[in-house]
């Protein structure tokens, strides 16, 4: 296995524990808008259609990598929209400290 | 070396940036407070991933991405702009569309690289093609039964879980075979096709009230196939990105299956809904007390504290903007009037508490399950709308019912109970609700939307 595989599992492992305890406290009132921005957030796989479609290595992989950007940058626009649209409207009865 | 950095380590160190920006928007989810700032962060980080994106001198040709770029936006703004009813929906189908992005790059990496893919490569890009393509078709089912266009009831016959496990075994295991033998090119699109039938085949015996599991769990795995794609593309920004993202779903999984006192494989592999149908008809035409609008109005104009139950039946019946109407004209009499919200109401884990926010309800008088228990001895009327087995008290007492264990709302410990229902229909999981029979229990026959909306208007007449 090499050092940089190796670095990966590292990166892997401590990304997944900070992510169960940040999600953790995450109250339960925004469990929908959490899995839009999650799903926001995990369409950065587009930055790798985007190499795929502007390298040229071959054929199959253009048209593959634009079709992967049109589906992930979708979801990165319409996730980061609805999120938002969502946690506008949640407002308190108490009036907000300044 | 000269000491200017390379554009390469430029591009690493916005990455790096953008992750820090990703775990910051979590962070920030965590009260409703902060929220929008998470979202603004995570834009951000976005924005900066792309743009340093761009700068890769691997990349020789532009016109592709922006007309990816383009079109994806234009597919995207009206899935941004759906109603908070269709959000479940859109959910599932943007699980489907990151699952089939991930799967596109990982089968253009492997003709790239083909055939000599060393083996833990092939491994996990197996693993990131088979999550990907499994997700993508069982999102498309999910949101499709979640539409409408499908039949939401669970489809089951005999032997469907041998079936299913052997359909995904068999990916599992030709995939294995790849690995060993990596020059067998020609076996990649079963790779790719047996998970494609497996997605279909696993959303089938689904019924709507396991959505919100079933969700969370194609969530986690949208998420684990990305960081799988991070691994063999070297980009720890998608590992992490992934690792959150599975971290969520997987977290959102396990509340819902605690929720509903399942296993992840039973409901998986479950579909209680049928088995349990004959059980409903064993009775029938047990004595019930209902009541007018007229008497339901005054009973909560009585009332010093009341909880409001909410449940999918309130979504289909667009019934929330009454239901807020109703919270108006009770909290200007002075009542205390709070919602009470099951894990699993609605479609999808938090549906219920958008919908009721999006009707102008403030969020501090939305409480889950936990919050409000130990409120009902206290409350003079739990009104329930839309919701049937999270307030079945047979989950406490009877050890012989289906959902016995499942955490539930005591709304049975309220001095009265008023429950609107269009008529004496068992719930999802075709379980009768001895709720309904008791002495303190009254019967609000109607719609839910009609009905509330004539309370609302006994609470008007009233008034002057």
């Amino acid at each position: 296995m090499s050092g940089d595989l190796l670095t990966s599992l590292y990166v892997f492992m401590l990304a997944a524990f900070i992510g169960f305890e940040v999600i953790r406290r995450v109250s339960p009132l925004l469990h929908t808008p959490l899995m839009s921005l999650t799903n926001a957030l995990d369409a950065i796989a587009v930055v790798g259609a985007i190499i795929l479609a502007g390298e040229h290595k071959s054929t199959l992989a253009t048209i593959l990598g634009t079709i992967a950007i049109v589906a992930a940058t979708s979801n990165v626009v319409g996730g980061f929209l609805i999120t938002d649209r969502m946690l506008k409207m949640f407002k308190s009865s108490r009036p907000q400290k300044p | 070396m000269s000491g200017m950095p390379s554009t390469n380590s430029i591009i690493e160190i916005i990455y790096l940036v953008a992750a820090a920006l990703f775990i910051l928007s979590l962070m920030w989810m965590s009260s409703p407070r902060t929220a929008r700032r998470g979202v603004w962060a995570g834009e951000l980080g976005m924005l900066l991933a792309v743009g340093g994106t761009l700068l890769h001198h691997g990349i020789v040709d532009y016109r592709w991405i922006a007309i990816g770029l383009v079109l994806g936006s234009i597919i995207g703004v009206p899935l941004g702009m759906v109603q908070m009813t269709a959000v479940p929906q859109r959910t599932a189908l943007s699980h489907a569309f990151g699952a089939l992005c991930v799967t596109l790059v990982g089968t253009s990496e492997f003709y790239l690289r083909a055939p000599n893919v060393p083996r833990f490569m092939m491994a996990v890009l197996s693993m990131e093609v088979i999550l990907g393509s499994l997700t993508f078709t069982g999102s498309l089912m999910a949101a499709g039964k979640l539409e409408e266009f499908l039949p939401q009831r669970p489809i089951t016959y005999k032997g469907q879980n041998v079936v299913n496990l052997s359909v995904l075994a068999a990916a599992i295991g030709v995939a294995a075979y790849v690995v060993v033998h990596p020059e067998r090119t020609g076996l990649f699109p079963v790779i790719l096709a047996v998970p494609l039938l497996f997605g279909v085949l696993m959303i089938v015996p689904i019924g709507g009230a396991d959505m919100p599991t079933v969700i969370s769990l194609l969530n986690s795995y949208a998420g684990l196939s990305a960081a799988a794609m991070g691994f063999v593309l070297d980009s720890k920004l998608l590992i992490i990105a992934g690792a959150l993202d599975g971290a969520s779903g997987f977290i959102l999984s396990v509340n819902m299956s605690k929720a509903m006192n399942r296993s992840f494989s039973n409901v998986l592999f479950g579909a209680f809904g049928q088995e349990q149908a004959a059980v409903a008809g064993a009775q029938e035409a047990r004595p019930v007390r209902s009541a007018t609008p007229e008497e339901a109005a005054a009973i909560l104009t009585a009332a010093n504290k009341v909880v409001i139950v909410p449940g999918y039946g309130m979504a289909v019946a667009q019934a929330q903007h009454k239901v807020r109407e109703l919270y108006d004209a009770l909290s200007k009499r002075g009542v205390d009037v709070k919602f009470g919200i099951h894990p699993v109401a609605g479609r999808m884990p938090g549906h219920m508490n958008v919908l009721l926010a999006e009707a102008d309800i403030p969020y501090d008088k939305l409480l889950d399950m936990d919050e409000i228990n130990g409120e009902f001895p206290q409350t003079d009327v739990a009104l329930i709308i839309g919701a049937n087995d999270v307030t079945n008290p047979a989950a406490r007492t009877d050890p012989s019912s289906p959902i016995y264990g499942m955490p539930i709302l005591d709304v049975d410990k309220a001095r009265t109970v008023m429950v609107i229902k269009r008529g004496m229909s068992a719930g999802f999981a075709g379980i009768d609700n001895p709720l309904f029979y008791l002495d303190k229990t009254l019967m609000l026959f109607g719609d839910a939307k009609g009905f509330v909306g004539d309370i609302v208007r006994e609470l008007g007449g009233g008034h002057g």
